[in-house]
């Protein structure tokens, strides 16, 4: 996969296990704040829970692992985030308002937008910032392209409404995931 | 103090009860499953996250409000995962879109089942 190139000059096998590794942080610190108690039950449970996740779901994770410790991803991360409340926001209502209004003005269909990211997490995170955003909801990723359902067609131009539809994150995305 | 944190937390929980509402009537009124899964996405979204965030403002950085705020990202993946499961299954069981419906690109693709 072109995705994965190895920026740290580690071996595969080391980065393997870093891979669980991250993992095996990632669901212990999620078991801290869920529980939020340092007990030492608590805390043996959430060692073994997160040790059979990351059992179980390790191939799973994010191949490239190196991504974790690059800063401008979450520099860029944070930036995106304020970008994707206030479109959340707008969504919100821009659906209330087609909901609300006696004639409901929906023009429905969908839609086939060209995608640039190429690994497999990035696609998933612009999938699910495109459900979250005003009108739209990712059907189904086929090769190269994402199908949306759009609740009001603006325009019947491709390059418009890929512009429209998931121009606003891809950038960002492919900084912080890509 | 006490007051401007039990009225701000109000305050969000009557705007993620009143979204809660709105994504409910659009429902009902909406004409086809796609058209729905969009209201029930983003207003119910929206509003339970405003709700978790009440919470998390009434209680502060306690027990219960990391619980609320932990539940929001959890809330999101799983509301645009489930999201965009019904929307492929229906469409693949052949449920057709809408009377309304303007625009079809999904039909001539020839996806693999498996």
């Amino acid at each position: 996969m072109s995705a994965d190139e190895n920026y740290t000059g580690l071996s595969y096998t080391k980065l393997n296990i870093m891979r669980y590794l991250a993992l095996f942080i990632t669901s212990f610190i999620f078991w801290l704040l869920l529980t939020w108690s340092v007990e030492p039950g608590s805390v043996v449970v959430g060692l073994a829970v997160a040790g059979i996740t990351t059992f179980f779901f390790g191939k799973y994770y994010f191949k490239n692992v190196a991504k974790f410790i690059q800063l401008h991803r979450y520099y860029w991360f944070i930036i995106y985030l304020f970008i994707f409340i206030w479109e959340c926001i707008k969504a919100n209502f821009d659906v209330a308002y087609r909901v609300l209004h006696p004639k409901m003005p929906i023009k429905p269909g969908i839609v086939r937008v060209p995608l640039t990211l190429k690994s497999p997490f990035a696609r998933a995170m612009l999938a699910n910032s495109i459900t979250m955003t005003p009108g739209t909801i990712a059907v189904d990723i086929v090769k190269d392209n994402i199908y949306v359902h759009w609740i009001y067609i603006s325009s019947e131009d491709p390059v418009e409404y890929t512009a429209k539809v998931s121009g606003r994150f891809e950038d960002y995305i492919k900084k912080i995931f890509d | 103090m006490a007051d401007i944190i039990i009225i701000l937390s109000t305050l969000l929980i009557a705007i993620g009860i009143l979204f809660n509402i709105f994504g409910c009537v659009g429902l009902l009124r909406l004409p086809d499953v796609y058209n729905r899964l969009q209201s029930a996405t983003k207003c119910v979204t929206l509003g339970t996250c405003s709700i978790l965030l009440g919470v998390l403002v009434r209680y502060g950085f306690a027990s219960i409000g990391i619980k609320a705020l932990v539940a929001i990202p959890l809330l999101f993946f799983t509301a645009t995962v489930a999201a965009h499961a019904l929307a492929k299954a229906s469409y693949r069981f052949g449920i057709k879109l809408g009377e309304k419906s303007v625009h079809d690109d999904y039909k001539d693709e020839d996806y693999d089942v498996s």
